[in-house]
């Protein structure tokens, strides 16, 4: 049987879940957010990277298949996303469920409470459709995917469609029900919900026009040549795939062993032996994507890291912001409540700086403070956004320099590197101040590294950590 | 038999004890018994001088330090705060004005004498005579003398720094002491006490260096800083510190001839699975969890610098009966705070070699700035030639708002397990060959 590796990365922020095959491979990817319970969070992120990796052997086994109808490759991809909503519909029962109670309990008039239960009705009837069609056509865009921000932002947009006085009554019910909500662990069976999600997307393909000459592909969005491709041929790729889909939902995953990191992992429910720094899985894991690297630059929610790592990919010295989380994630997440805009958005805007304004990055509450003057005095949001963005590497190169500087190659991860603009200042500065010849990677899995790391010591740690087990295993396939 | 052996281990710990409560219960009576009371720092102390003119020492950087152990520095430090000492002042300073204004009721509860004298005989560290210029105002009228050490700055000691450190002394510092003391020195005296220095420091020494064997029966940090204690202070030069390094090296030797670990709070260690060598001093209020961090992971410390604050006797510094003037100039400059850069990593990497140790960690202080600087330098420095990883962590002396646990925690258990994994690798590359 194969043998699978499980490593989780408990963030201040978000929980993150890899598993890797015996060759290194990553094969499943989950994460979610993190919340008051540490132990949910992390049960997630594994459960979807569970999930993902039912789906991604599925597609390895189809490898063949799929080279020749690319149409396949379009089901499972469709298929895994209907998935998702599948998933995201239970919490969302569970959610309209604490709703009800929370409303029972805290409205003690039953006039209000009544009325109160109808509006809940009505919002939850008029977001969900909308949600499970940004599911099933996959246009939930770059946004945050996770359960609670997804609704909460729904449920935000119809509240906010109704009287004033209804606000606060309405969105003290949700305050109380969504962490009990979202704390609670929900089980699923894959392959029931693999089942339903297959009957969800034969209604999506069924509901398709033919394709319908009056569609223009540059006006519509939704248009999918692919989309097209599947819909002709819908139900033999569906017939044909079943048998397939069946076979990984009964596939036993065997993890051999795991690791848990991250600032939570001490609460993580794992044995000690099974527990590692996240500067290390941070270093190993990008040392393992990129094997020349020599220098990691890891900024996360609440830590900024750099770490010089040697050939194995062993960590030779680290540097750690101390005292204060100024210039990490969470500095950017302020910022973005601070400008009413989403966190992902920051960094588009960011990129039309056509100037940097000069910004304080040592303290992020200041610096929220120094946005709204600048605002003031008539600077423009995105060169304010553009001088918090260099900021926060002007940061990072103060602990790079601690660290020892960056000689060779150098890689950056953690949740931040998906920002264009941070990414823009970085290579900016690296180059400016380490030379231009500098290999900058960052790699679109780059969250994932702390988790990739931790899977990856999983595997090695069967040979690392004990020597003797080594021998013993040796013997054993020796005798084989 | 095991608990005749923890009786053993304790004798010297109980000397130590005695010898601070007899040291306090004095002070607390000088002025009724006319005795007269000198402040001094202890890097490049002059205790020999003090004693041979019968006054008695106050350290209080060491008062800071144990008001920091006792939990009483922060309100201490507020108090100091109140009265205009910013936020960036050395907390040492801080700790101990506020205890002044809090009736300086020193260590073990007893009031401590306020000074006769105040005698700065180290000026390495800058804040020690703004410490003294702020003490005059607190004492107005008090008795200063201060000598100028010069800085090791061409990495050694000339002949006429030596010359200029002996005029200062025969021309100033103990012309004023005899006035504050009432009495002419007694250079027979005072060459006796420098004899038993010379004999305690033989003793010091050969604690320290027990530490060279595997495993180490000592901590050379967190026990060091006890064992240090006797040396530094008010009884160097006393028959009762050198009983005090002789039973201490008697049990060391014991417990290093049975192959033990260094003893800590919760018992003996039982396992050394690091050996490390440490820069800066430790901190005092979180002193106990900060230890128990490095011995749950099984690190000894084998060698420290701050051990080395008051005197560098391991590298041949002995106090000598027949120069005292001398002798003492030369103690003053060689404390370690007196080195420069390129001799302070000399020294590391000669402890890192000697010692064979596995890694090499600061803790690096917010408020020291004469400890501090040049740390980071000094890691890049000994890290390129020992090639062993090196650690960095910040805390502060005696201010417990700088002293974030979790953080300490995270970065040193990051530390201990990086090193565990170079150790499998090299073991493993070893094998391979």
């Amino acid at each position: 049987m194969s043998k699978y590796y499980l490593g989780v990365d408990l963030g201040s922020t978000t929980s993150k879940a890899v598993i890797i095959n015996e060759n290194d491979e990553i094969i499943g990817r989950g994460i979610t957010n993190t919340r008051a319970n540490y132990s949910v969070a992390a049960d997630i992120a594994r459960d979807e990277a569970l999930y993902n990796a039912r789906f991604s052997v599925l597609k390895k086994n189809l490898d063949f298949e799929i080279k020749s109808r690319p149409e396949y490759k379009k089901y499972i991809d469709d298929l895994e996303n209907v998935f998702q909503y599948e998933q995201f519909k239970v919490r969302l029962d569970r959610l309209g469920e604490e709703l009800v109670k929370t409303c029972k309990s805290f409205f003690k008039d039953e006039e209000t409470q009544e009325k109160m239960l109808i509006h809940l009705r009505n919002i939850r009837r008029s977001f969900k459709p909308k949600i499970k069609h940004d599911y099933i056509y996959n246009s939930l865009g770059s946004k945050n995917q996770f359960f609670r921000d997804i609704v909460s932002e729904k449920y935000n947009e119809e509240v906010n469609k109704l009287d004033s006085s209804l606000f606060e009554p309405l969105m003290t019910v949700w305050d109380k029900s969504i962490t009990p909500a979202e704390n609670e662990v929900v089980t699923f069976d894959f392959k029931t919900l693999v089942r339903e999600a297959m009957e969800v997307l034969k209604e999506k393909y069924d509901k398709l026009p033919e394709r319908a000459e009056n569609i223009s592909i540059e006006s519509d969005s939704t248009f999918d040549a692919e989309m097209y491709l599947l819909k002709g041929d819908f139900k033999n790729v569906s017939e044909s795939l079943r048998e397939r889909i069946d076979e990984v939902a009964e596939l036993e995953f065997n993890i051999a062993n795991m690791t848990g990191t991250g600032y939570g992992r001490a609460l993580l429910p794992f044995p000690e032996s099974c527990i590692r720094s996240e500067i290390l899985c941070h270093a190993f894991g990008a040392h393992a994507v990129f094997p020349d690297t020599r220098t990691v630059l890891d900024i996360g929610g609440q830590d900024t890291k750099a770490i010089q790592v040697d050939k194995y990919g062993l960590v030779t010295s680290f540097q750690m912001n101390d005292r204060c989380a100024a210039g990490c994630g969470r500095y950017l997440g302020y910022i973005a409540d601070e400008m009413s805009i989403s966190l992902n958005e920051l960094g588009p805007m960011a990129m039309k700086a056509e100037k940097e304004v000069t910004i304080c990055s040592t303290c992020t509450v200041f610096a929220g403070a120094e946005l709204r003057e600048l605002t003031n005095v008539g600077e423009k949001k995105e060169d304010i956004l553009g001088g918090l963005h260099k900021a926060i590497i002007m940061r990072a190169m103060s602990l790079i320099a601690r660290s020892g500087g960056v000689f060779n190659e150098f890689t950056f991860t953690g949740g931040v590197a998906r920002n264009q603009a941070v990414i823009k200042y970085l290579t900016q500065l690296v180059r400016e101040n380490y030379g231009e010849g500098i290999k900058i990677n960052i790699h679109t899995d780059s969250i994932f590294m702390g988790a990739l790391g931790g899977a990856m010591f999983a595997r090695r740690n069967l040979d690392i950590a004990l020597p003797s087990a080594k021998k013993a295993k040796l013997e054993v396939s020796a005798k084989v | 038999m095991a608990e005749i052996k923890e009786a053993v281990k304790e004798k010297s710990m109980v000397i130590q004890k005695e010898m601070l409560a007899d040291l306090f219960t004095e002070l607390s009576t000088a002025k009724e018994n006319g005795k007269k009371v000198v402040y001094t720092f202890v890097p490049g102390n002059l205790t020999e001088l003090i004693l041979a003119m019968d006054m008695l020492p106050v350290y209080p950087e060491i008062n800071a330090l144990q008001s920091g152990m006792r939990k009483k520095s922060g309100s201490y430090i507020k108090d100091a705060e109140k009265v205009g000492f910013s936020e960036d002042v050395c907390t040492y300073v801080k700790c101990d004005i506020g205890m002044m204004l809090n009736g300086n009721i020193g260590p073990t509860g007893e009031k401590l004498p306020p000074p006769d004298m105040l005698l700065l005989s180290y000026t390495g560290c800058f804040t020690f005579m703004k410490w003294f210029e702020n003490l005059e105002r607190l004492y107005p009228g008090v008795e200063i003398a201060m000598l100028h050490t010069p800085y090791q700055e061409d990495g050694k000691i000339t002949d006429d720094q030596v010359k200029y450190m002996i005029k200062q002394l025969t021309d100033d510092v103990i012309p004023k002491m005899e006035k504050v003391a009432g009495k002419k020195l007694d250079y027979d005296r005072l060459s006796k006490m420098l004899e038993n220095s010379a004999k305690a420091e033989d003793l010091w020494v050969k604690v320290l260096q027990s530490a060279k064997s595997t495993p180490s029966p000592i901590d050379a940090y967190f026990a060091g800083v006890y064992y240090m204690g006797p040396m530094n202070t008010a009884f160097r030069g006393t028959e009762k510190a050198v009983e005090y390094y002789q039973e201490l090296l008697n049990e060391i030797t014991e417990r290093q001839q049975l192959g033990l670990h260094p003893v800590t709070p919760e018992g003996e260690m039982k396992e050394e699975r690091f050996r490390l060598v440490v820069e800066g001093p430790p901190n005092w209020t979180n002193f106990r969890e900060f230890w128990k961090i490095f011995y749950d992971m099984g690190a000894v410390i084998v060698a420290s610098t701050y051990t080395k604050v008051g005197g560098l006797y391991d590298q041949g510094f002995r106090h000598d009966p027949d120069k005292p003037l001398e002798s003492l100039a030369k103690y003053c400059m060689g404390c370690y705070t007196n080195l420069n850069l390129p001799q302070r990593v000399d020294l590391l990497e000669y402890y890192i070699k000697e010692y064979k140790a596995d890694g090499f960690l600061i803790n690096s202080i917010k408020s020291c700035n004469s400890f501090s600087a040049g740390q980071l330098l000094m890691m890049r420095e000994v890290e390129q030639r020992c090639g062993i990883p090196v650690g960095f962590i910040e805390s502060d002396l005696v201010d417990p708002r700088y002293f974030s646990y979790a953080n300490i925690k995270n970065r040193l258990e990051s530390y201990f397990q990086m090193l565990g994994q170079r150790k499998v690798i090299m073991e493993q590359e070893v094998n391979a060959d």
